[in-house]
């Protein structure tokens, strides 16, 4: 049993205390902390993946009590490459923070930040259904605080939204626990998926009745259809490093519902097997025709990527409903493209921000702010990779899924609504690079209002770094479809997963008799 | 007893779903708060409701006699995360009505509310003085 599983929850939990001790100092040395933190969260997350590549689960027992009756934390390859994308993402999101001083902005920016990514790679490493809403609670209470930062009245009336919603869904996700546990007598999500098999048949009904409550959870925080309404507002009014962490914070959701239902009601389920699916389909859908709408309606260009998110959400949902190994492994590739980009769109939503001054980011005719030219080409890419268009991975993502729609029986609808959502975003988009960067106006009106700040140099590093990811994974897309095969595999393999983790040892068994 | 406890979880599952849909933001909270009772008290009654029993199995006990100790500690668990998430929500609520201006969850109060806020200001302050 090796501690590395369990180090990328615990080194943001111990740097985040010691963030606390460090207040009221100069926010140099937070600086120092936080990032030198996260670039070790990244060394550790590729030390994980370099773990899990060869395919044998990492069970950590948590108290050295072994599963079912301890928390277990499990490492495989999907829940590593989760861990390495969030800390790729919350790494390059820090140096736009740090470089563009927006965490001067509040007292608790670093605190928070740390207890964020705690939650989050909490919540992908947990192998107990208990903790993982234990995990949820730490994630969205920091995201509370982070998504504050920096105060104003936009942000608070998102805030409010954003918490209530997300306060009822923990409620349900009580609920959906609690009914569980009655039927099952475990909150082990192995143990589950094992004792479902066995499970009376007039429980069935009351056990599916709290896998679709689960659903609706994981889908308030994937922001499924038609509960995403919190998103747009939330992501479009918070500052540019917290909505880009946040392009995170939907994938836990997709995450979830892949892990967990993939898990419990997976092949082994019974008359339960992939029960839900139809959902996931039909509301991933649903989700996409109202996001791609969103896209089209969007005043201002924060709002235009909120709805690209969630289109972006919609396609993962789309590719886990349409269930099977290559859509699955589809999926993580779609995945790490479009967190890894959205998030690039938000920092980059920010330097156009900043560089057009009072005319903010609003889709109307302004002055040619500085270095147009370098964020107009900088933004072109950005919106080719995000609409999904050659040659960049977007265009590669929706490609494997929609040859793995090709045996599903819902094919024409999947066709349509990904091929006419993707349409409806190209168009949105191509008309918001017109209107910012070609549609300028001859001279500035007032300069004394409108002027807006020079580009910053070293914040925008952390833009082109992220969106260099893009053709990076069209370059090695050979090995990277390879290795989310693989994992698609290992996800489809419940009985190896069960098998793996309720036969884990405790270790020196010996000394303790 | 199984009535009694299910009839507490329903009623105030009912009401805490009714009051989150109100338009203020302090029925909203107290909505949450009736939620997060009716699921401490659902969690609680999943291990089976029992009488008398210890949660901790004594060896020479049978061991069908004891009363499940997990559910407890969900509970516990729950308790402490709804606790924390009501303050945080009363005090969210409380900048945003100060922020806004408004108590409405939407935060920005139309014309005809704040025409009937004032109308119910008016027509009070002949009640007040009345009763002085």
């Amino acid at each position: 049993m090796s501690h590395l599983t369990a180090w990328p929850v615990f080194l943001p939990l111990i740097t985040g205390f010691l963030l606390i001790l460090l207040r009221g100092k100069d926010i140099y040395y937070q600086r120092i902390v936080s990032l030198a933190a996260v670039a070790g969260l990244v060394a550790l997350a590729v030390a994980l993946m370099a773990v899990s590549l060869p395919g044998e689960y990492q069970v950590y027992l948590l108290g050295n009590w072994t599963a079912p009756f301890g928390i277990v934390l499990v490492a495989d390859r999907a829940s590593a490459l989760m861990v390495s994308i969030t800390a790729v993402l919350a790494l390059a999101a820090l140096w736009y923070a740090i470089a563009s001083d927006t965490d001067e902005k509040g007292p608790h920016f670093h605190v928070l930040y740390q207890l964020q990514l705690f939650g989050l790679n909490g919540a992908f490493l947990t192998g107990d259904l208990f903790n993982l809403f234990v995990f949820f609670e730490v994630l969205l209470l920091a995201s509370y605080g982070l998504l504050l930062h920096g105060g104003g009245r936009l942000r608070t009336r998102a805030g409010l939204h954003y918490v209530v919603i997300n306060l009822i869904g923990s409620t349900l996700f009580l609920f959906a626990v609690g009914t569980l546990y009655g039927l099952l007598g475990t909150l082990n999500i192995a143990d589950m998926a094992a004792r479902i098999a066995t499970a009376p048949g007039n429980n069935l009904g009351l056990i599916a009745a709290a896998g679709l409550l689960l659903l609706v959870v994981f889908g308030v925080k994937a922001a499924m259809f038609p509960l995403y309404l919190w998103l747009p507002g939330a992501y479009a009014n918070t500052s540019a490093p917290v909505a880009a962490l946040f392009a995170i914070m939907t994938k836990v959701g997709i995450y979830a519902i892949i892990r967990v239902h993939g898990t419990i009601f997976g092949s082994g389920a019974g008359e339960l097997a992939y029960y839900y699916m139809p959902w996931v389909l039909g509301l991933g859908l649903m989700t996409l025709t109202f996001a791609a709408l969103g896209v089209m309606a969007a005043r201002n260009l924060r709002g235009q990527i909120a709805y690209l998110v969630l289109a972006s959400v919609a396609t993962l949902l789309i590719g886990v409903g349409l269930n099977g190994s290559s859509a699955l492994s589809a999926t993580l590739y779609y995945l790490i493209h479009s967190t890894l980009i959205a998030g690039a769109m938000f920092l980059l939503a920010d330097v156009i921000l900043k560089g057009r001054g009072a005319f903010e980011d609003r889709f109307e005719s302004a002055p040619e702010f500085p270095d147009a030219a370098l964020v107009g080409a900088v933004f072109m890419f950005g919106a080719v990779a995000i609409t999904g268009m050659p040659p960049l991975s977007g265009f590669f993502g929706k490609v494997l899924i929609l040859n793995a729609a090709l045996q599903h029986e819902w094919v024409v609808w999947v066709f349509a609504v990904l091929l006419g959502g993707g349409l409806l975003t190209i168009v949105a988009m191509a008309r918001t690079g017109s209107t910012i960067f070609y549609r300028t106006l001859p001279e500035n009106p007032s300069p004394a209002v409108t002027a807006g700040e020079p580009l910053n140099r070293y914040a925008f590093l952390a833009v082109i770094g992220l969106f260099l990811v893009s053709p990076v994974l069209v370059i090695c897309a050979q090995p990277v479809t390879a290795f989310t095969a693989s994992a698609a595999d290992q996800l489809l393999n419940g009985t190896a997963y069960i098998e793996a983790v309720l036969s884990a040892p405790a270790v020196n068994q010996s000394i303790e008799e | 007893m199984e009535y009694l406890v299910s009839l507490s979880i329903g009623v105030l599952t009912a009401t805490g779903v009714f009051l989150t849909l109100r338009a203020r933001t302090f029925p909203v909270v107290l909505g949450l708060t009736l939620l997060a009772y009716a699921v401490n008290l659902f969690l609680f009654s999943m291990g089976r409701l029992t009488i008398g029993l210890p949660a901790i199995i004594d060896k020479t006990a049978k061991a069908a006699q004891y009363s499940d100790p997990l559910p407890q500690a969900l509970v516990l668990t729950a308790i402490v995360i709804a606790f924390g998430m009501t303050a945080f929500l009363i005090v969210l609520a409380l900048k945003a009505r100060g922020e806004l201006a408004s108590d409405h969850v939407d935060g920005l109060a139309d014309n005809q509310q704040i025409a009937g806020q004032q109308n119910i200001v008016k027509n009070s302050d002949p009640d007040k003085g009345a009763a002085e």
